[in-house]
């Protein structure tokens, strides 16, 4: 399909919410510095499989999990795994935007401290560095330590990025990131994540068609829990395999 | 609707802003009262000698109106419940809210909040006839009711409302600030120490002056367990008499109008001050750090 490293995949994953089986023999690769979306109707699971990749779903109680996920060929599920460890490598931004009520600064340098790294001048290049990378910085550079809640729902999004980007991660998880915003600034999302593919692998979540044909360039369409179809983005919305996948791209369903 | 009779909804609007009013004006009033009958002491002695004056010994001849020693009372076992109670209750409330199953956390919290049911008569009937014989026999005191007994027992009357309100604080935070945190690689201690704390400080705090207050008002206990001795405390196992304590104890005594009487409705005063200001820095921090964390498009 496209010649390149696969950084994680998916081999026969399912997913339980108690008795709910939202997730059906999930398999596909995913490959490195390449944007793959997930789109799908709402409720198709998409989100649920996203949150599996930096084990999110730990949190919900009745959760169950069966199959694996491969980080580099290691299984993630795996008991000898520290999620901390792990999430620190998949970095995720979430919906709506969610930064701490805290400095811009502190929200950036957050992830720095909890890792460990105390050295300022090694903190401050480093939260510079990742504001710029979310093509944040020309905003904020002034006002780095006041309040993060002061932002426009744009900004906050980007500094959720540059937040999630100062760990250093090699996998970027969005799920939805610009469900929340305006067309302006989802434009700059867009237009960020075409610059960030250079680094990371990502891998976004979006209920916009035209916003996965626009940035990625592997596109997967979940319907009912059950992975349809996955190509080359292109050829997914030019000549869909399934007429599933037709009915669904062409607004006929969903 | 024009059915709805516009008069019979004034009557309604009426009726409720006079039940409104009525209850306080009576509050309103009480207050005016006790300032009309507190104030006249000051006829007797000076402002600052009835504040700062070391001896209460009001029924000798010449009395003496310094109520010092009680005001030291009162914030002495304030401050010493507090140490006790902040800790005890918001670490509760962490537990509660942030660690415990859900289940456990349903069980749990009513039965804390329960414990702020028991009449303080209970509780200091405690303190005088289970705790004071310990004290007094471990660590060979000629009385067991005192500072620490009286601290420790209104410790436990405070904990319940510093441990309820801190916990609808810290359940509040919004999730996906917890999820922010784990996501960026924080431990769940790290993303209670450093997200979900910092987000639920107004609430905290708002618990811990409305437990403190609860403390600095609390009279039945004190009553019983204090010791009732009206001097400036040197070590924790002195017996003290707070302001609350006096009055109770004395007022039955006074004679109406008298100058004893317009001492102990002036100490009324301070402490009214005192539990006002309480809860006149729990509104302004509430209000003033209102609990954020939802972001806002």
């Amino acid at each position: 399909m496209i010649d390149a490293t696969i950084k994680m995949s998916s081999k026969n994953l399912n997913f339980y919410y108690g008795k709910f089986h939202a997730l059906h023999d999930i398999s596909f690769d995913i490959y490195q510095k390449q944007v793959t979306a997930l789109i799908g109707p709402s409720g198709c699971g998409k989100s649920t499989f996203l949150r599996c990749l930096n084990r999110m779903n730990d949190l919900i109680p009745i959760s169950r999990v069966d199959g694996n996920i491969l980080l580099d060929n290691e299984d993630i599920y795996s008991p000898k795994i520290d999620v901390v460890l792990l999430r620190r490598r998949v970095g995720m931004v979430f919906q709506k935007p969610n930064p701490f009520p805290k400095s811009i600064f502190e929200n950036v340098a957050y992830g720095m401290r909890v890792n460990g790294i105390k050295n300022k001048s090694v903190i401050s290049s480093r939260v510079e560095h990742s504001l710029k990378q979310s093509a944040l910085w020309d905003e904020v550079k002034d006002r780095l330590y006041e309040s993060a809640l002061g932002l426009s729902g744009g900004q906050q999004q980007r500094l959720c990025i540059a937040r999630a980007l100062a760990v250093d991660p090699e996998v970027l998880l969005m799920d939805e990131p610009a469900s929340a915003l305006d067309p302006i600034a989802t434009q700059k999302i867009e237009e960020l994540i075409a610059q960030l593919k250079e680094s990371f692998t990502i891998i976004i979540v979006t209920h916009n068609m035209q916003q996965a044909a626009r940035v990625s360039d592997v596109t997967a369409f979940f319907y009912m829990g059950k992975l349809i179809e996955i190509n080359n983005t292109d050829m997914l919305f030019t000549r869909p395999a399934l007429q599933q996948t037709e009915d669904y791209i062409t607004g006929r369903f969903g | 609707m024009s059915s709805l009779n516009p008069n019979k909804e004034k009557t309604v609007q009426s009726f409720f802003f006079m039940i409104a009013l009525a209850s306080i004006l009576i509050l309103l009033m009480i207050s005016i009262f006790l300032f009309m009958e507190g104030l006249p002491i000051l006829n007797h002695v000076s402002i600052k000698d009835f504040l700062f004056g070391e001896y209460w010994y009001p029924t000798s001849d010449p009395p003496d109106f310094g109520i010092f020693p009680l005001i030291i009372g009162s914030l002495s076992t304030t401050f010493v419940s507090a140490v006790l109670s902040i800790p005890l209750g918001v670490m509760t409330a962490i537990y509660l809210a942030e660690i415990a199953s859900a289940r456990f956390r349903e069980i749990v919290k009513p039965m804390v909040e329960l414990l702020a049911a028991l009449p303080s008569v209970v509780i200091g009937f405690f303190g005088m006839v289970v705790l004071a014989p310990i004290l007094q026999n471990t660590f060979d005191l000629t009385t067991g009711l005192n500072l620490f007994n009286a601290s420790l027992m209104l410790g436990f009357m405070s904990i319940p409302t510093i441990c309820s309100i801190s916990e609808d604080a810290i359940y509040s935070v919004p999730s996906n600030l917890k999820e922010a945190s784990l996501a960026l690689g924080a431990t769940h201690l790290e993303t209670i120490i450093r997200v979900v704390l910092p987000a639920a400080i107004s609430g905290i705090s708002t618990a811990v002056i409305l437990g403190m207050s609860r403390a600095i008002g609390e009279t039945m206990v004190i009553l019983m367990v204090a010791g009732g001795a009206a001097m400036v405390p040197e070590s924790i196992f002195d017996p003290v008499r707070p302001l609350p304590a006096s009055i109770a104890a004395e007022m039955a005594e006074a004679p109406f109008r008298g100058e004893h009487y317009a001492a102990l409705f002036a100490t009324g005063i301070v402490l009214f001050l005192f539990t006002f200001s309480f809860n006149l820095i729990a509104d302004y921090i509430s209000n003033k750090y209102r609990q954020v964390g939802d972001s806002t498009l």
